[in-house]
């Protein structure tokens, strides 16, 4: 195989298959796509429920389908392909050490990097939670992909902990196979997924849902064999007399998902402690000049249409820096998080881009406001370089607010900007 | 005539793998029994993973002596076992007046044991030397022969090296009672029947009181279990200075919380030390992590709880037997003997901390003992003490790591992504001389699993492996033995009439 490339990206689900093909379509002549698992596509190939690309493609699709629709395209436009294989490190001079089974150990030189490894779940540590030790305790993800792929069930009676997307969809999931699940429970006093979700997995199939309520202990020996729920206050601290010990014989666990940067860090990439992502460009790309990031691997989306959209966006920098070999210059202002916002990415805007395109914003919110909602791009002075109406504004559903090139005169006198969400 | 073993050994954790390794030398017919699914599953799978130095203990005791002589024997038994051993040396750091005066003590006590080239340092010194402790540390006990194992490893290595020399293991078999003719053992009974022997030796660790009171001895010892909880912390997140063991003064619960670096590059935080009310309750509680965690904050103020990993806890065997000589008035010291009422037992109990640095020395024991009792031991010309240890693909260079894939592709296959553990270190480890058959296992060996995401992305694919391996469905690939499987069903379950039918089309 080839051992120079323009372009590599490294992970193949929705944000790294876009980057690919977009990378192509952008002039990249060589692009090679390394995936560790042994087909691409990615979490999308375990994520049988439907909802995916509503946003992109105005259609419901489960999601091997919707990934298909991109394995096509990276097919179809000539772009590598190594399955199976385990990117080791990155050097920030882009050289790729890599291995698999069959071509051994692998030392690759590439003009641009899209890293696109996605997320990794929250795991029963990071939360703490105490107990014994058991067999039958597994992040909603691992109980997926043995359900959907490997075609086994992890249980016959479920506790759920965490309303994220994963476990409510789970949740749904393993009813229709025929097993138990008892509780879903949310240590918050608000959903962390997404309220469709918790109407289409939950309400829909009567599984009950209990907020400001959590896992204190887990029991059993060589098998879950029941835990202990207790309600706690805002401070997330025990309620005396609200504990139930529930018997059940697997606690999934949907607690939060962590952007995966290991390699990111290893390639010299810096990361914002908030979204535990790299710190990125509105071309996505890093501090590392070529090394760009797509999708979960920046901030952890809700929407796949999102990753894919930021997958162009990547890849399509990508193969510009490929050809150029240089970066713009452009002149960069930054984007900050102002009222009840966590975060925004990109975290900074190239002034001259909004000639060529609009700029799409992802924020998350801090606090729920169940009321309608203004989000707001503001600059220096107050002045509204972009605003959208908003129904509510809920940390476990991202808002996305596009800065449009008619705003182009606007930015221009900006030294930078600030998103805002407000009650209207 | 059923076979007549000349020694049994109950439970192979570090203590029982050890004399085994060491009485493998002899001409002895040697079985090792073990009740778990795997070897090392109780308290030699969940400790500190730290060889102390030996200033600790009480002078003239079993736990003194066993302590300060298997120091000098771990770094040949480490190159012999082909496992990791680092002498980085532990500090114990006082805040106080009074902690200092508890130094003092410790440093007296430390050179009466023989514990070479201890000594006190300033406070400035320490933080010279580790800029990450707490700044109001006053002084410091140095101690430049403390050290780091890993015990997993070292009763694998111990017990394979003893198979290798000779030694029948049976794992998933529990002592049930002795077969006795008078005073006299003759043999075991287990859940697997009856093994007849002239020597057993007791080895149980947290069971090691109901094992000796089935031969009638000492009914008046009582191991109660001692829970430790610890937490681990992310290796990429945070590091120590320098790889090194930290402790907080003792006090009368135990040796004191650590921060400590491991062979595994992680640093550990931990333990506390709370009575419990049943030797299989390793369960860690909010409070103890609460505990442990204000302990490492003490020392190292630095660390983020956003950086643990893992928790688990483990169990000593504290038990209450009084030090061969009353005048130490100690009454929680080893006990390694062979009792005056009973002939056939060599009876070792209330091994707890320092048991895995003092391992090696108590199988040193056992053989002088047998030896005193009249035994003729004949070395074997054939034994060797070496175990080779099979490749860790994360630990070598890139040239090393090319060169194994070339060699075997299995290793050209990540299956941990977080540790870097290869389907050629696991398949390894499934056809060692003492094969790793569940998950736990291979976990402890290889170390899959133990890195951030705990498991979420191996799991699925090493029950895989394992199912193929041991010939299994992946529904009876268990974690840990017993009914510890992972999973319970095929989603896909078709009655055989479907499928004749298709048969039929």
């Amino acid at each position: 195989m080839k051992r120079d490339y323009d372009v590599v990206v490294i992970g193949s689900g929705p944000g790294g298959l876009a980057a690919a093909i977009a990378a192509k379509e952008n002039g990249a002549e060589h692009v090679l796509v390394i995936e560790r698992d042994v087909e691409l596509g990615g979490i999308l190939l375990q994520c049988i429920h439907n909802g995916f690309g509503l946003e992109l493609f105005n259609e419901d699709l489960p999601g091997p389908a919707y990934a298909q629709h991109f394995i096509d395209d990276v097919r179809g436009h000539g772009v590598e392909t190594l399955m199976d294989t385990m990117v080791l490190d990155i050097t920030p001079e882009r050289t790729i050490y890599a291995i698999n089974k069959g071509l051994g150990y692998l030392e690759l030189r590439t003009r641009a990097i899209v890293l696109a490894m996605g997320c990794r779940e929250r795991t029963r540590a990071q939360i703490l939670l105490p107990g014994s030790r058991p067999a039958g305790v597994y992040t909603a993800g691992t109980a997926q992909r043995f359900v959907n792929v490997e075609g086994f069930m992890p249980g016959e009676k479920f506790v759920i902990l965490g309303s994220g997307d994963i476990g409510m969809i789970m949740a749904r999931r393993l009813t229709i196979e025929g097993a138990k699940v008892e509780r879903v429970l949310e240590i918050m006093p608000y959903l962390t997924g997404l309220t469709r979700n918790y109407v289409q997995c939950l309400l829909d199939y009567g599984i009950i849902l209990e907020k400001q309520r959590t896992v204190n202990r887990i029991i059993g020996k060589d098998r879950v064999e029941a835990i202990e729920a207790v309600s706690v206050d805002e401070a997330w601290q025990p309620i005396p007399g609200t504990r139930e010990v529930i018997p059940c014989d697997t606690l999934l666990l949907s607690v939060g998902l962590i952007p995966e940067n290991e390699l990111s860090k290893q390639a010299g990439v810096l990361l914002d402690p908030v979204t535990n992502g790299p710190f990125v460009d509105d071309r996505f790309m890093t501090n590392v000049p070529g090394i760009f990031a797509a999708g979960n691997v920046v901030h952890v989306y809700d929407l796949v249409d999102w990753v894919t959209e930021a997958g162009y966006v990547a890849g399509k920098g990508a193969a510009a820096f490929a050809r150029d070999k240089h970066v713009e210059p452009g002149e960069h202002i930054p984007l900050t998080a102002g009222e009840n916002i966590r975060y925004v990415v990109p975290h900074k805007l190239d002034k001259a881009r909004l000639a060529e395109e609009q700029v799409r914003l992802q924020m998350r919110a801090i606090a729920p406001i169940e009321e309608r909602v203004l989000v707001t791009v503001e600059d220096q002075n107050g002045e509204v370089v972009a605003k959208k109406a908003g129904a509510y504004a809920r940390p476990g559903e991202i808002l996305t607010l596009a800065i449009r090139p008619q705003a182009y005169e606007l930015v221009q006198k900006a030294t930078g900007l600030t998103v805002n969400v407000r009650r209207r | 005539m059923p076979k007549k073993y000349d020694v049994i050994i109950i439970g192979a954790g570090i203590v029982g793998s050890l004399v085994a390794r060491f009485l493998s030398k002899y001409q002895l017919d040697i079985l090792l029994i073990e009740k778990e699914a795997n070897i090392g599953m109780g308290a030699s799978s969940a400790n500190s993973a730290i060889l102390h130095a030996g200033y600790d203990p009480i002078p003239g005791s079993n736990k003194a002596l066993t302590n300060v002589m298997a120091v000098e024997m771990w770094p040949v038994l480490s190159q012999e076992l082909g496992i990791g051993y680092s002498r980085c040396g532990d500090y114990v750091v006082a805040v106080t007046a009074e902690e200092v005066q508890v130094l003092e003590e410790l440093l007296a006590r430390g050179q009466r044991n023989g514990v070479a080239e201890i000594e006190i340092i300033s406070g400035t010194e320490m933080r010279r030397r580790e800029p990450l402790i707490c700044p109001d540390i006053v002084a410091a006990l140095w101690v430049p022969s403390g050290a780091i194992g890993d015990p997993f490893a070292a009763t694998v290595a111990a017990a394979e090296n003893a198979v290798m020399n000779g030694v029948e293991l049976m794992c998933g078999t529990a002592f049930e009672d002795f077969l006795m003719e008078g005073n006299q053992i003759i043999g075991v009974r287990t859940n697997q029947g009856d093994f007849h022997c002239r020597w057993a030796s007791n080895a149980a660790g947290l069971y090691a009181d109901e094992v000796m009171h089935k031969a009638g001895v000492r009914p008046e010892f009582i191991i109660r279990p001692r829970r430790g909880e610890y937490v681990i912390l992310d290796q990429a997140e945070f590091q120590l200075t320098q790889t090194t063991v930290i402790f907080l003064t003792p006090t009368d619960k135990g040796k004191g919380i650590t921060v400590s670096g491991t062979l595994h590059g992680n640093v550990i935080v931990g333990p506390n030390a709370n009575f419990v009310d049943s030797k299989e309750n390793k369960d860690t509680t909010t409070e103890g992590l609460q505990e442990i965690w204000e302990g490492g904050n003490t020392l190292i103020p630095t660390i983020s709880r956003k950086h643990i990993i893992a928790q688990f806890a483990g169990l000593r065997a504290t038990g209450n037997a009084p030090s061969p000589d009353p005048a130490l008035n100690y009454n929680q010291d080893f006990i390694i003997e062979i009792p005056n009422n009973v002939s056939g037992l060599v009876n070792l109990g209330g091994i707890e901390s320092p048991g895995f640095t003092a391992a090696p020395a108590i199988a040193l024991k056992v053989i002088e003992l047998l030896q005193n009792a009249g035994e003729n031991l004949q070395e074997k010309p054939d034994w060797n003490p070496v175990r080779a240890p099979r490749p860790v693909f994360r630990n070598l260079s890139r040239e090393e790591q090319a060169a194994l894939i070339a060699k075997n592709p299995a290793y050209g296959r990540i299956i941990c992504r977080c540790e870097m553990v290869t389907e050629g270190e696991i398949l390894a480890e499934i056809h060692a001389p003492i094969p790793a058959t569940t998950y736990d296992a291979l976990k402890r060996r290889t170390w899959l699993g133990t890195g951030r995401c705990q498991g979420g992305f191996d799991i699925p694919r090493v029950v895989a492996i394992l199912a193929e391996a041991l010939a299994k469905t992946p529904e009876e690939v268990t974690k840990k033995g017993g009914q510890s499987e992972f999973l319970y069903r095929s989603t896909k379950a078709v009655d055989q009439d479907y499928l004749n039918m298709e048969a039929l089309i």
